[in-house]
Parts: C-alpha cells; sequence; structure tokens
C-alpha cells in the first residue's frame, strides 16, 4: 500500500483547523451565554440604580432620601461585580466601566422595567417593590448556581435585596392603605407597570443553556411565587393585582425605549468627556 | 417632668412633637454583649418604618449589629434646673466609685 504523504498532511491540516473551529465554537457556546446572562443581571441593577440615584437630594423625606440612595448604592455595587464578572467571561479584557459607559443604548441588555423615568414616588417604590421580589427569588437560587463566582456575588446580593424588598414592601402598605390619593397613584402606577414584569421570567436559549448546566435559576419557574408574594402585600395594601395581558418585551434584545438613551446621555458623559479619567 | 408618661403603649398613639412625623430615638449596639448606645433620632410613622429607617440612618457603614427604636415622647428627661440636685452630690465621694478594686483577670472591659 503506497501512502501519499501530501494527502495525508492536507488531510491532518484540515483535521487541526476543523478542531480548532470546534474549540472556539466550544468557546463561544459556553462563554457567550454566560457573558451575555452576565450583562443581563448587571444592567438591570445599573439601570435601576441609575433611577434610585436620581431621587438623591429629591426625597419626601431626609431618611427616605438616604435609603434611596442606600438601594442605589447596593444596585451599583453589585453592577459592578457582574459587569466585571462578564468582562471575564467574554475574555475581550473589558471591564465593568467599559460596559458601562462605552456602550450605546442597543448594547444594554436591561428589562425595560428598569429604565422607565422614575416618576412620583409612587412609581419609584411601586417599580422597586415589583423588581425587588422578583430579584430576591431570583438570588435566592443564583447562590447555589455551578458558577462559584456568580455563587459568592449572588449571596452578597440577596441579603441587600431582601432588604430591598422589605422596605418597598413596608412602603406599598402606606401608600395604598395610605390616603385616597396615594392609593389612586399607586394602583395606577402598579396598573401601568404590569405590563413590562413579564420580560423578568422570559427564558430564551441563552439561559435555557445555563439552566441546564445548573449556572442560572430558571426565571419561569419563580413566576407562581412572585405572583403570590406580590399578591400578598398587593391585598394587604388594599390595592388589586391586575390581570396579566399583553407583556412588553426587547430589552433582552437590546430594544429599548426612548428614555433609555437620555439615561445614557447623562450617565456616560463625563467618561466619554474625560476617557480614562480617574478620582 | 415636664412631659406625662403617655397612657397606653400604642407608639402611632404618640403625638407629634412638630410638624413632621414622629420622633424616635435609635439606640445601636456595636457588637454582642456591648450596651446598646443612642445613636440620633429620625422620624417614622410607625415602628417598622423607624427601625428601616434607623438601619438607614444610622446602620449603614457597619456601624452595629442590633437596633433599637423609641418613640422620643417615651423618654422621660431631666431638665437643666434638675442640674444641681441631680448631679452636684456626686463629686466629693470618691468612696462611691469602684476605681478601689482591680478587675478580675479574665473579664472582658467594655
Amino acid at each position: 500500500m503506497q501512502i501519499d504523504f501530501n494527502k495525508g498532511a492536507r488531510f491532518n491540516v484540515l483535521e487541526f483547523s476543523n478542531l480548532q473551529f470546534a474549540i472556539l465554537n466550544l468557546q463561544f457556546e459556553i462563554q457567550m451565554p454566560l457573558s451575555e446572562y452576565l450583562l443581563r443581571l448587571g444592567d438591570d441593577r445599573l439601570i435601576l440604580g441609575h433611577r434610585l440615584s436620581e431621587w438623591c437630594g429629591h426625597g419626601p423625606i431626609l431618611e427616605e432620601d438616604i435609603a434611596l440612595a442606600n438601594m442605589a448604592l447596593d444596585l451599583i455595587g453589585q453592577a459592578n461585580l457582574l459587569l466585571e464578572l462578564a468582562g471575564k467571561a467574554e475574555g475581550q479584557g473589558k471591564s465593568a466601566d467599559s460596559f458601562a459607559y462605552f456602550r450605546e443604548g442597543i448594547e444594554f441588555r436591561n428589562a425595560l422595567i428598569v429604565e422607565l423615568p422614575r416618576g412620583d414616588f409612587a412609581f419609584t417604590i411601586a417599580r422597586q417593590f415589583l423588581v425587588s421580589v422578583f430579584e430576591m427569588l431570583h438570588l435566592e437560587k443564583l447562590q447555589s448556581s455551578a458558577h462559584s463566582d456568580l455563587a459568592g456575588i449572588a449571596a452578597k446580593a440577596f441579603k441587600e435585596t431582601r432588604y430591598h424588598a422589605r422596605h418597598s414592601a413596608d412602603w406599598m402598605l402606606k401608600l395604598g392603605d395610605g390616603t385616597a390619593d396615594s392609593h389612586d397613584r399607586v394602583q395606577k402606577t402598579v396598573n401601568e407597570l404590569w405590563r413590562f414584569t413579564g420580560e423578568l421570567f422570559e427564558v430564551d436559549d441563552v439561559e435555557r443553556d445555563l439552566v441546564a448546566e445548573g449556572i442560572a435559576p430558571d426565571r419561569g419557574a419563580l413566576r407562581e411565587s412572585w405572583r403570590s408574594e406580590v399578591a400578598r402585600v398587593l391585598q394587604a395594601a388594599t390595592l388589586t393585582v391586575p390581570d396579566d395581558g399583553f407583556m412588553q418585551r426587547g430589552g433582552r434584545d437590546g430594544r429599548h425605549t426612548e428614555h433609555l438613551g437620555l439615561l445614557l446621555a447623562e450617565m456616560q458623559i463625563v467618561a466619554r468627556s474625560f476617557p480614562g479619567a480617574e478620582w | 417632668m415636664s412631659e406625662a408618661i403617655p397612657a397606653t403603649g400604642d407608639q402611632q398613639q404618640a403625638t407629634h412633637v412638630d410638624s413632621q412625623w414622629p420622633l424616635w430615638e435609635v439606640f445601636i449596639q456595636p457588637r454582642p454583649g456591648a450596651p446598646h448606645e443612642h445613636c440620633g433620632s429620625l422620624h417614622a410613622v410607625d415602628a417598622e418604618q423607624a427601625l428601616l429607617n434607623a438601619r438607614d440612618v444610622y446602620a449603614r457603614r457597619a456601624e452595629g449589629i442590633h437596633l433599637w427604636v423609641v418613640p422620643s415622647l417615651w423618654i422621660t428627661a431631666s431638665t437643666p434646673e434638675d442640674v444641681g440636685p441631680f448631679f452636684d452630690p456626686a463629686n466629693d465621694k470618691a468612696y462611691r466609685h469602684p476605681q478601689f478594686y482591680k478587675t478580675p483577670r479574665g473579664v472582658r472591659v467594655y
């Protein structure tokens, strides 16, 4: 049998490039969903934290002004950790700052509910309540993620978020069961916000893989516990739980409301005007 | 004594002392076993909110591990006129102070 070395060599080269391609593909499959998921988690917190920070100096009373700023700092701190980790997972050398300050609106992966303007105090509190209850349930599961760094961040964030849920639930009771005006305002807000809550529970291919690997909890499975906890507080606050109807979506794919652009303009202006500036 | 002690334990009944929400005094325990120390006051409409506000205003930089809040109206305070009769007699009685004793080894001093 005659061996054609040239042919063999060519075959080997092809094999090698196929292997390389397979490795790259594998890296893409493992790392891209992870960094994408971490961007979702980080952006939800960065944008909500920024919205809360807009209350600084405008809170209804001094104590609440400080409370809102505290929650904003908690969320921005969580975003910092998650976006750093997203940079590591992506492997392109990006820091949390480069994600926060040098991405365009279509690159942000937050759910739409967190980017809506802060509105009046009832709006801020109702949004915080609906999101915090979800995050509390989500983080509780994420603490046992197969990704140890992510599990560690979740454990820290879970404690903070339990407080956010308690603080905002207390205000839901006071606003809902307060004056006729506060009741109407908070009920109107809950009704308006309801169509933005569906996106929190959406599971796409990116997350389905991570759920299968034990890295991410299944958001869809949290819906019932979220609903019953939210209903418990709303009912105690003499508020009505809206019916599920059409749900807005798009944030996870970079399709945002017009409000995100204005928020980013304000949030990113200093970093973009003075790139690389440090305190 | 200018304020009468409120007749009921219902904290929501505490009368407004100014045009804002009722005032509460906050006490924080810095570490296990240490006494709770007064750290300031705040406004809140009820006990739960007072506790949450105390957490945000006085415990956000790891100042302690336990909080008490109490309506300021429940604090009965001595008046400036009480200074003489209350505190002067303490000045000349060194034997009332326990500094003649040595603290036994092993006792933690806070």
